[in-house]
């Protein structure tokens, strides 16, 4: 899958400003970004319900539009997309019926865990179950690419894990998994790359250790009372928050840092690296720095 | 890693026998519609067709009571294919169009889907009005019987593109809520529930209502064919401007984002 310069606007909201994103068969790489960053635009226009203003979007050397016919791609949404009024099993029948090489029904339901309430309706459902659903439906056609968006909002602890085990599981058997995601946790655990989107443009990609290293450093606390600010006007120091006695400091050189502390009697001194989540809020906000 | 055949695609569009089952199934599982295209004609037919003073009366080749069946048969029908079409709104708020966008199936092949389905379902109030009829008194030529009801199916397509016209030009699942009271006043304009008068501002007026040429032309087989340019131009006037308005409103929600 490949986007080259990709831009989409909406009136005066340029909702993905320029993405280049190549991704290989057999990837399961996060799509994370804060709200409003461009991440569900950009999967339309992977899925072909929107057209980009300017660059260009390929799926298997196709067009988005084709690929979907061909039954390559599937999708599970976030919300939506079902019929309330027919069963579980009649759901995943239907979109079966629609593929010229879908999976056996069955053999779908059982691999998104969802066999025993085959007949249910749709609309009783819990939204897990929902969700499971849309799972299978985009295991019917048996795509090279499963995109899904937001997928595990409004589940539960258990089923977001559940329904990741059943994602993981799947991608093992060389299925490409694209998902977008604000939980970082979940990038962090199910993703073997992360793209990290701000703004409608990648601002980091790789995997989470690398995003954490990119966004670099570790957290120096301490308490100083006799400590004079400005030895810490340093180019190696990010920021400083005081929190009462205690100073908070984010820097990409510890050592020195904990040098010119320990120097002025400071105390209680810690030294820590950085979290997924700080890097993620480093890179998302830069700007506002 | 597997390898992907990248080569395979569907047949016809994704036109199958499984959608088109699964799509019956679902209008003849909703008991709001069938009340209102099966029990409530059949009950019209018996509340006013039976009454013995007037339905004897001698009209064309038959008598009261067969027009009366007639009418209530195509107003049935129409509410079915009305209905039917108009299920495009439900699908499109609860987010299934999208869904299906990303599949092989054609927008256009879905349409073939919601027209064959409406047409299925208008045959029901069909068969069971005439049925009624002809247990309880109505009369016509066996001629007229056999192509008034033919008539009555094919014409009540019209409805279906009026569904599916309003199913796509309304944001919400209401759809039906706006359909039903206005098919009941078109139905006054097609002279379903009383006769129109020959003369004056009702008859001239009732001319440009959308139901009175596929009325005209379904009685002509006992009453006459009188005016049948002028039904048969009401009827391909409104024909045009529902599946325009259908197509239009279509085109600009696939097109949508």
């Amino acid at each position: 899958m490949r986007l080259a310069g990709v831009q989409r606007s909406f009136g005066d909201v340029h909702a993905v400003r320029g993405i280049d994103l190549t991704i290989g068969q057999g990837e399961v790489v996060a799509f994370l970004g804060p709200n409003g960053a461009g991440k569900t635009t950009t999967i339309d226009l992977i899925l072909g319900l929107g057209e980009p203003d300017a660059g260009s979007v390929e799926v298997f050397g196709l067009t988005p539009r084709a690929a979907i016919a061909r039954g390559l791609v599937a999708a599970v949404m976030q919300s939506g997309g079902l019929l309330k009024d027919i069963t579980v099993a009649e759901t995943v029948e239907l979109t079966a019926s629609l593929f010229a090489h879908a999976q056996p029904v069955g053999d779908v339901l059982q691999r998104a865990g969802i066999a025993d309430i085959a007949g249910a309706k749709v609309g009783t459902c819990s939204g897990g179950q929902q969700q499971r659903l849309r799972f299978a439906m985009a295991l019917t056609s048996d795509p090279a690419l499963i995109v899904l968006d937001e997928p595990t909002t409004g589940m539960d602890v258990a089923g977001r894990r559940d329904f990741w085990a059943a994602i993981r599981q799947d991608a093992d058997r060389g299925r490409t998994v694209l998902f977008a995601t604000h939980y970082l946790e979940e990038a962090d655990a199910y993703a073997d790359r992360i793209v990290l989107v701000r703004d409608g443009q990648i601002v980091a990609d790789g995997t989470g250790a690398q995003i954490k290293a990119q966004a670099s450093g570790r957290v120096v606390r301490a308490t100083a009372p006799d400590l004079d600010p400005h030895l810490l006007h340093q180019p190696f120091v990010q920021s400083v928050e005081h929190r009462g006695e205690q100073l908070l400091i984010h820097t990409t050189d510890s050592d020195e840092v904990a040098r010119i502390l320990l120097s002025r009697n400071a105390y209680d001194l810690e030294i820590t690296a950085q979290g997924l989540e700080d890097a993620f809020v480093a890179l998302t906000s830069k700007e506002q720095n | 890693m597997s390898a992907y055949d990248l080569d395979r695609r569907a047949a016809g569009g994704g036109l199958n026998p499984t959608l088109l089952r699964i799509e019956l199934l679902r209008v003849l599982r909703n008991k709001r519609t069938m009340i209102f295209t099966v029990v409530m004609p059949v009950a019209f037919f018996f509340l006013f067709g039976t009454n013995s003073a007037y339905a004897n009366e001698v009209v064309g080749n038959g008598n009261v009571a067969g027009v009366i069946m007639t009418s209530m048969a195509l107003y049935g029908a129409m509410i079915a294919t009305a209905a039917t079409g108009s299920t495009v709104s439900v699908e499109r708020a609860q987010g299934w169009s999208r869904q299906l966008r990303l599949t092989p199936l054609r927008g256009s092949a879905y349409i073939v889907v919601k027209v064959a389905v409406a047409l299925a379902i208008g045959l029901i109030p069909v068969l069971a009005v005439y049925a009624c009829g002809a247990a309880r008194g109505a009369h016509m030529s066996t001629a007229a019987w056999i192509v008034s009801a033919v008539i009555v199916w094919l014409g009540s397509s019209l409805f279906a593109a009026f569904g599916l016209f309003v199913g796509y030009l309304l944001p919400s699942e209401n759809a039906m809520q706006v359909i039903g009271p206005a098919m009941a006043l078109l139905a006054f304009g097609g002279g379903l529930f009383m006769p129109i008068p020959d003369h004056g501002f009702f008859h001239w007026f009732s001319t440009f209502t959308p139901m009175w040429g596929v009325s005209g032309l379904a009685h002509a087989p006992q009453t006459g064919w009188s005016n049948w340019w002028q039904w048969v131009a009401n009827l391909v006037v409104w024909l045009a401007i529902f599946v325009g308005g259908a197509v239009w409103r279509f085109r600009a929600d696939t097109a949508r984002v």
